[in-house]
């Protein structure tokens, strides 16, 4: 048995509505958003039909990729390299070109490869990109850095709401069975039990999905945390130098790379870069090869004139962490079934949201504050406050 | 003034909910094939109890009367 009192109870249902009603416009969108973007791979598929690549037997023998790398110079004279990226699903590699060190949307140029012939197979279309378009509103509503970071203030003012929704749900639904929906009740009634009912049995992986929201919101602040921490140390060592005009092997590189860590395989190289990296070197991210290890990076550093392994090794605790968050928050890691399941947790979602703003806007003689706080002020009477806010809460029409 | 209520007839089924709903969560994580499948019937099980609840006819309208 749990006591309660009308003040505390009045204090949660308080923060569930303020907390509710900052987020609500931001989390819509976020919602809405979502929903095709849980699908994007198969969007991209259908909206972006690529060229495929040979096919190979099992252990065929990877290109070069200096080649590519020099076929896509020879192409844009004008760019340098900027990074080369393995395709998750096909054996494509990328080879992305920029003038900029910190290029944005639109500047980069991209030829795509074969991985084991090392033919080009296209270079990517400048079209407009859905899917890109609708991330770029989920995660930063096209404000870069203060738009990522509002974002994460919503996703944590979401937090809120479902953590003070939770508390709030015991004390107003206490008398009927584990989520009943009176569907003879009168219309508020119904909207009442359904965002209850809805809110209750998805919080988990809607706390889950608000959580891993933050982390992500924080991804840029992290990672140049990180870079921080680290690249100074690697620096110094280099001070006075000047910037390095040879380049060696990319692919001896990689190769390092596979040999120093034989459980991963190379998943990015960003060329020498004052943002990205570091002005002298290669980094190179490797992933694992099981479900969770693949969403788990490691740089390797490497000096672009010697080939010296300045850094090889694991990533601090907040960027597991956030590497972590961003399965989790996509629901894209366990296959197309699992992905319908998220986007049925977010049409979920929505109603809950739908319905919550309803139950604020629909118009009553009785608020529910009003109720909790003549509640509170009635200090002796034993008479039945929760009954109370369950009908000011929902039979009031 | 303060109020008692049952908490495990409250919060039991939505804790009950919560744990299938974390295992089906990180299951996929931990693996392919028999930990997606185990995911899905996990994370299945939320949406199911919204369907059958939402479906369903009251058996009673209400405990509170």
């Amino acid at each position: 048995m749990a006591h309660l009192n009308a003040k505390t109870v009045r204090n949660w249902y308080r923060l569930h509505k303020w907390s509710s009603l900052i987020c609500t416009a931001l989390l819509l969108m976020a919602c809405i958003t979502g929903l095709p973007l849980v699908f994007h791979d198969e969007f991209d598929a259908l909206l972006q039909p690529h060229v495929a690549p040979a096919q190979v037997e099992a252990g065929a023998t990877t290109a070069s990729l200096d080649q590519m790398v020099a076929q896509a110079q020879a192409r844009f004279p004008a760019l340098h390299p900027f990074s080369i990226g393995w395709d998750d699903d096909e054996p494509r590699i990328f080879v992305n070109m920029s003038a900029s060190d910190n290029p944005k949307d639109g500047e980069i140029r991209s030829l795509i490869f074969d991985a084991h012939t090392g033919t080009l197979l296209e270079a990517a279309k400048d079209s407009f990109d859905l899917m890109r378009f609708l991330l770029r509103l989920h995660m930063e509503i096209f404000l870069g850095l203060p738009g990522e970071l509002t974002m994460g203030v919503m996703a944590l003012t979401f937090v809120l709401s479902l953590v003070s929704g939770a508390l709030v749900y015991g004390p107003f639904m206490w008398r009927l069975d584990f989520g009943t929906y009176r569907r003879n009740g009168p219309r508020r009634t119904r909207w009442f039990d359904l965002h209850n009912l809805l809110g209750i049995v998805t919080l988990t992986w809607a706390l889950v999905v608000g959580a891993t929201g933050v982390m992500n919101a924080l991804s840029t602040p992290l990672f140049g945390l990180w870079r921080a921490q680290t690249l100074p140390k690697i620096m110094a060592p280099y001070h006075g130098k000047p910037v390095p005009t040879y380049f060696r092997s990319v692919d001896e590189s990689v190769k390092q790379v596979g040999a120093a860590l034989p459980q991963m395989e190379v998943s990015v190289v960003i060329f020498p870069n004052p943002i990205f990296s570091s002005p002298r070197h290669y980094l190179v991210w490797a992933k694992g090869k099981t479900p969770v290890t693949s969403r788990m990076f490691t740089p390797t550093l490497i000096d672009v004139e010697t080939g010296a392994v300045t850094l090889s090794g694991g990533l601090p605790w907040y960027l597991r962490i956030l590497e972590l968050s961003r399965p989790l928050h996509f629901g894209d890691y366990g296959g197309l079934p699992l992905k319908i399941l998220w986007g049925l947790f977010d049409v979920v979602l929505i109603i809950v949201l739908v319905s919550g703003l309803y139950l604020w806007l629909s118009k009553r003689k009785a608020p529910i504050e009003e109720e909790l706080d003549r509640l509170v002020n009635m200090e002796s009477s034993q008479g039945d406050f929760i009954e109370s806010v369950i009908e000011s809460g929902a039979d009031a029409q | 003034m303060s109020q008692l209520f049952s908490f495990r007839k409250v919060y039991g089924p939505a804790f009950v909910l919560a744990v299938v709903t974390a295992c089906g969560l990180l299951s996929a994580l931990l693996g392919d094939g028999i930990w997606d499948a185990l995911s899905w019937m996990a994370l299945a099980v939320p949406l199911a109890v919204i369907a059958w609840k939402y479906f369903a006819p009251n058996r009673s309208t209400s405990t509170k009367n």
